[in-house]
This record gives C-alpha cells, sequence and structure tokens, in this order.
C-alpha cells in the first residue's frame, strides 16, 4: 500500500488542526507496465527501422532503456517518488532477466532449428564408418556410445570419493587434514579441464605408456567431477539439522549408523541432485577428450582398449569438416548433447522430489 | 529395570571453557527428578553427561563418575553407544526422522541397531511404545504416514515414543514442553507420571509450576555470574524446595524474586 500516516488524532475537535489524511493515493492502472512494454518495444522497432540499424539487439536495448525510463517517469508523476523506486527496481529486474533469457532461448532454437533436419533414427543408430564427411548420412551412435561409457565410468569413480570426501569433512574433520581437504578441494574446482586432460596424458599415457583410450578421458573428467560432487553434497549433508544426528545417537545407534540411515537419507534427494548436475558439467568436456581418447570414425564399445568417440569430440570434428553436410551432422550431435543434459537435469529434479522428506499429512 | 544414578564430583568443560563444576547428586530409581535454575547454569550439560551425549559437541569433555547403579559411565573401556541404549532422551525441540514413516520412528531405535526382529514382534514393540506414550489411539491409523506431518506435540510423544521402545533404564528430557501449547504439554506431564512406574526419569524444565506438578525431587542449579561455571545449588524433595528450602537464593529463585 502507500504512505499511510497515522498522526490522525483520536479526540476530534479537542486537538488543533488535524491534518486531512487519506489513504488513498493515485495508482497507475494495472495494465500500464503492459502498455509501456508495448509502447517500448513498438518505439525501439520504429527507431530500428528508421535509423537502419542492422543489429536487432540494439532494437532490443532501445526498447529496454525506453521501457525503464518511460515507466520510471509515469510513476514520478502518478505516484509520487517511492514507488517510483519501486517501479524501477522491478522494471530493471525484468529487463535483466529477458537479457539472461534471451541467449539461452535463442541458443535452443538456433541449435533445434538446425539439427532437427539429419536427427532421426537412422542419426542416432549408425557410426560415421565408411562415410565421407562430404556425403550426407551417417551418424553419432559411436559418439553416444563414446559419451555414455566415458561420462559413466567418471561417475563410478569420482561418486563415491567425492561423497566419501564429503561425509568425511562433515562428519568426522576436524582440524588441520580437514582444512587441507577442503582447501584442495577448492583448488581442484578451478582446474582448467585442458589441464586435467594434460596431466593424465603425461601420467597415463606418456609416463605408463598405456594408449589412447575412453577410459583414460574418464579419468580425466572424473578429476573435473570429484570437487563438484564434494562440495554439492557438503553443503547438503550440513543441511541435515543437527537434532536429527543427535537423535539417533541418544537412541544408543553407532555413528557409522547414524550417517548411513539417518543424515544421507535426509540429504539423499539434494545429493542425487548435485552428483547429477556435476555428470552433465562433465558430459559436454571436449578438451580431455581430444587429448586422451583421440576420436573415431567407429562404433568402439571398448572403453579400456583403443582409440573411442564422444559427442563434444564428434561435434568439433564435424565442424572442422568444413562442408554442408558435416555442419548439419555437428549440429544434430549438438542438440543430442543439450537434449542428454536437459535429461539429466530432469532426473535430478525427478529424484529431488521424489526422496524429498515429506511433511504432507 | 529401572536404576538408580550416583553422580559425584562431575565437571564438563567446552573446550577450556568450564560449564559446570563439581556436581553432586544421586537420582532415585522410579522417581521424577527436575532441575531447574535461570538459562545457561548448564542444566542441559548435565543432563548431556548423564548419557555421554555431552561429549557429541565438539570440545565436549567430562571429568568425575557417574554411577548407573554400580557401573561407573565414564569408566574405562564403557562405550558410549551402549550408554545411550540404557539411557533415553528426548529433546527440547521434537525431532522425528523427516525420511520415515510414523511406524519407522519409532521402529528406528531397534531397526537402526542392527536388530534382527520379526515383523510380528516389531509390530508389538510399536504399538505398545506408542501406546505408552499416549499416542496409539491418534496415530493408528496412519502409521504409515510421515512423522513429521504430525502436529508438535504428537510428534514430540511421537519422539517418547521412540526413545521408550528400545526399553532403556532411564529417559532424560530436556524442556520437552517448552515448544508446545498448554493441552499437549498436560498429556506429556500426564504420560510422564505413568513413565515413572517403569523408568528413571530426569526433565530439565523452565517452568516451575511444571517442575512442582511432575517431579518427586527437584535440584536447583545457578550460576555465579557470567562466565561463570553452573553449579548444584541443592537438590530435595519437590515439596521441600517449593515451601522451605534451605538455601536463599534457591527461595528467591523460584519466589520470582532472582537477581
Amino acid at each position: 500500500m502507500s504512505d499511510v500516516s497515522i498522526d490522525q488524532p483520536l479526540a476530534s475537535g479537542s486537538a488543533p488542526q488535524p491534518r486531512s489524511v487519506s489513504l488513498h493515493r493515485p495508482r497507475l492502472p494495472r495494465w500500464a507496465p503492459a502498455a509501456v512494454a508495448a509502447f517500448a518495444i513498438a518505439a525501439g522497432c520504429g527507431t530500428g527501422l528508421g535509423a537502419g540499424l542492422s543489429s536487432r539487439v540494439q532494437w532490443g536495448l532501445i526498447a529496454a532503456g525506453l521501457f525503464v525510463t518511460v515507466m520510471y517517469a509515469l510513476a514520478t508523476r502518478v505516484e509520487g517518488r517511492r514507488q517510483a523506486t519501486d517501479r524501477l527496481a522491478t522494471s530493471l529486474v525484468w529487463v535483466c532477466f529477458l537479457l539472461a533469457v534471451v541467449p539461452l532461448v535463442s541458443l535452443v532454437w538456433e541449435t533445434v532449428a538446425r539439427g532437427i533436419k539429419v536427427l532421426d533414427g537412422n542419426f542416432l543408430t549408425h557410426s560415421m564408418a565408411g562415410v565421407l564427411t562430404i556425403q550426407p548420412g551417417g551418424g553419432v551412435y559411436h559418439a553416444i556410445i563414446g559419451t555414455l561409457e566415458q561420462v559413466g565410468i567418471a561417475t563410478a569413480i569420482a561418486a563415491p570419493v567425492g561423497l566419501l570426501t564429503a561425509v568425511y569433512l562433515v562428519e568426522y574433520g576436524r582440524g588441520r587434514l580437514a582444512k587441507a581437504v577442503t582447501f584442495f578441494v577448492d583448488v581442484m574446482t578451478g582446474i582448467p579441464s585442458i589441464v586435467a586432460g594434460l596431466f593424465i596424458l603425461s601420467f597415463w599415457i606418456l609416463m605408463l605408456d598405456f594408449g589412447y583410450s575412453g577410459f583414460a578421458g574418464s579419468m580425466a573428467l572424473a578429476i573435473l567431477m570429484m570437487p563438484v560432487v564434494v562440495r554439492s553434497t557438503e553443503e547438503m549433508l550440513k543441511l541435515v539439522p543437527n537434532e536429527l544426528r543427535e537423535a539417533s545417537l541418544a537412541l544408543g545407534v553407532p555413528k557409522w549408523r547414524t550417517i548411513l540411515k539417518v543424515v544421507l537419507p535426509t540429504a539423499i534427494g539434494g545429493i542425487a541432485t548435485g552428483v547429477t548436475l556435476a555428470i552433465a558439467r562433465i558430459a559436454g568436456e571436449s578438451a580431455p577428450i581430444v587429448l586422451l581418447v583421440f576420436g573415431s570414425q567407429v562404433i568402439n564399445n571398448n572403453p579400456f582398449d583403443g582409440a573411442q568417440s564422444s559427442l563434444p569430440y564428434y561435434i568439433y570434428e564435424q565442424w572442422a569438416a568444413g562442408n554442408d553436410a558435416s555442419y548439419a551432422r555437428a549440429w544434430a550431435a549438438a542438440l543430442v548433447l543439450i537434449a542428454f543434459v536437459m535429461i539429466l537435469n530432469l532426473v535430478a529434479r525427478g529424484i529431488a522430489r521424489w526422496k524429498a522428506p515429506k511433511t504432507h499429512r | 529395570m529401572a536404576k538408580r544414578i550416583d553422580v559425584s564430583g562431575l565437571s564438563a568443560y567446552y573446550g577450556t571453557h568450564k560449564a559446570i563444576d563439581d556436581i553432586s547428586m544421586t537420582v532415585e530409581p522410579r522417581s521424577v527428578t527436575a532441575f531447574i535454575g535461570p538459562s545457561g547454569c548448564g542444566k542441559s550439560t548435565f543432563l548431556r553427561t548423564l548419557n555421554r551425549m555431552h561429549e557429541v559437541t565438539p570440545g565436549g569433555r567430562v571429568e568425575g563418575k557417574v554411577m548407573l547403579d554400580d557401573e561407573n559411565l565414564y569408566g574405562a573401556g564403557v562405550d558410549p553407544v551402549s550408554v545411550r541404549r540404557t539411557v533415553g532422551m528426548v529433546f527440547q525441540r521434537p525431532n522425528p526422522f523427516p525420511t520415515m514413516s510414523i511406524y519407522e520412528n519409532v521402529a528406528a531405535g531397534i531397526r537402526l541397531n542392527g536388530g534382527r526382529i520379526r515383523k510380528a514382534e516389531l509390530d508389538d514393540v510399536v504399538e505398545k511404545s506408542l501406546q505408552g506414550a499416549n499416542l496409539w489411539k491418534e496415530v493408528k491409523d496412519r502409521l504409515n504416514k510421515p512423522g513429521a506431518g504430525l502436529s508438535g506435540g504428537q510428534q514430540q510423544r511421537l519422539c517418547i515414543a521412540r526413545a521408550i521402545a528400545v526399553e532403556p533404564q532411564v529417559l532424560l528430557m530436556d524442556e520437552p514442553c517448552s515448544a508446545l501449547d498448554p493441552i499437549s504439554t498436560l498429556a506429556i506431564e500426564d504420560l510422564i507420571g505413568e513413565l515413572k512406574e517403569r523408568f528413571t526419569i530426569v526433565i530439565v524444565t523452565h517452568n516451575m509450576q511444571q517442575a512442582a506438578r511432575v517431579s518427586d525431587r527437584t535440584a536447583f542449579f545457578n550460576l555465579a555470574g557470567v562466565g561463570q561455571p553452573g553449579k548444584l545449588v541443592e537438590i530435595d524433595e519437590t515439596a521441600r524446595i517449593f515451601s522451605n528450602p534451605s538455601v536463599q537464593a534457591t527461595e528467591d529463585y523460584i519466589s520470582g524474586r532472582f537477581g
């Protein structure tokens, strides 16, 4: 509501000059923001056309600026300063929201529009074996297999290690060791993926003399994934109220069982979400894959032996081939990768909702 | 099955801070002993030393002896886990396990301890414990609903049922009614009256009427000043503490003339 003055005397008559007070203030109609937005967009497009500005981004920025200023000016005139400030903040929030959403939506739109052309059953179930890059046809099957195996192995390594590290930090870690672990986890979070790739390359392939393989890529991905899992799990475990731990301990339950049966189940929804998001993050990594997995045109089901492909690598490779057929395949593979990440996100949300502590009656 | 607790020369620390100093008292079996005193005087800390929950807090440390019949809880080779199975605890805020149903909450102590028990037997224990906590009638048709969906008073009785399901000898209650409305409080006070037939009960309370209503003996704790350790001022029959205490500070506290 608007400013309320309650200095009107209760016993009227005796007091000097009661200032007349109304609780009503003039307000802009509910449709005003929508109308101003429509006007701003029209004006933005008009100015853009008239001045011959080629970039649509400029049109949008003009419209956004107009919207904010006109809203503020209008509100100042009609509603007063406090309301105008409120309107200003609201319009800025909306404009920033749109600025954030526009690239996201246009990215998805572009990928879907270009990728859908060659994305069909054939594309998903065939490899590039025997297909010349300038020919249409071929598919991503070998890359999907590679991504699934590499990401799967990386998760199998990183999730248990990360989970147990987080349990140590939250439930047991005291003093120097815990501080050191936290510090190194922080440092690991910042490791560029190419550095993780180079580390495994020099250690696994150059020093120990193993060949290029999906497994080598998995190890680099695991290095990238581990700190993310530790961090998110740690936060989730910290959210479990201490009272639950005490309640369990007071029942004579040993600490390890308390952690296993009370703390982890309470946090499992959030932990699963964190792990899934970490998987989604490494699924798109390309630098370590280029270094360690080598890339391949054919199906290699064995991640421990020989070159494989993966979706990010496949996109890079098809784009580098530089012709219409390979561009189309690159977009379709990008669409497949986005869909993969999106499905993982949905799964994470599903798990979080399914496992969330229930309070309804 | 109820046991006598005999405390002598007990001090508890948080890191270097001494929270309670040199407390000695006896808690009689099959009776209710109430702890009263101003905030920060170490009642809850003392209560938590009676089932070795104090040392769960980082930096928590205890000196002295707590004899449960003829066993020292702080003796060498005593397993804190088995101490806590013998001395149960109910907390200030109701804290049912949010991932578990009402049934699972009551069965938690047995199941989490890894006890192999037949379903029929477990059903029996759950029913008996819920009846013991005066909750059976209210929840018997929805045992599989989440425990966190009950009202505050029901949740606290669920926690009591959970605590008595493991058949402890002693039940410690840390302000069990402070988060509850008067009707739920009454239900829990009645329950305490029934439970003392079977258990030794120690209850911390800020409500002096409550101490007068439910307890047989009352202990008054006090502290000399901020940062000073809490001390036991006196312990006596409840009727005596509230009518004719032997220490002036006790009378000042219960008559509201404190400080």
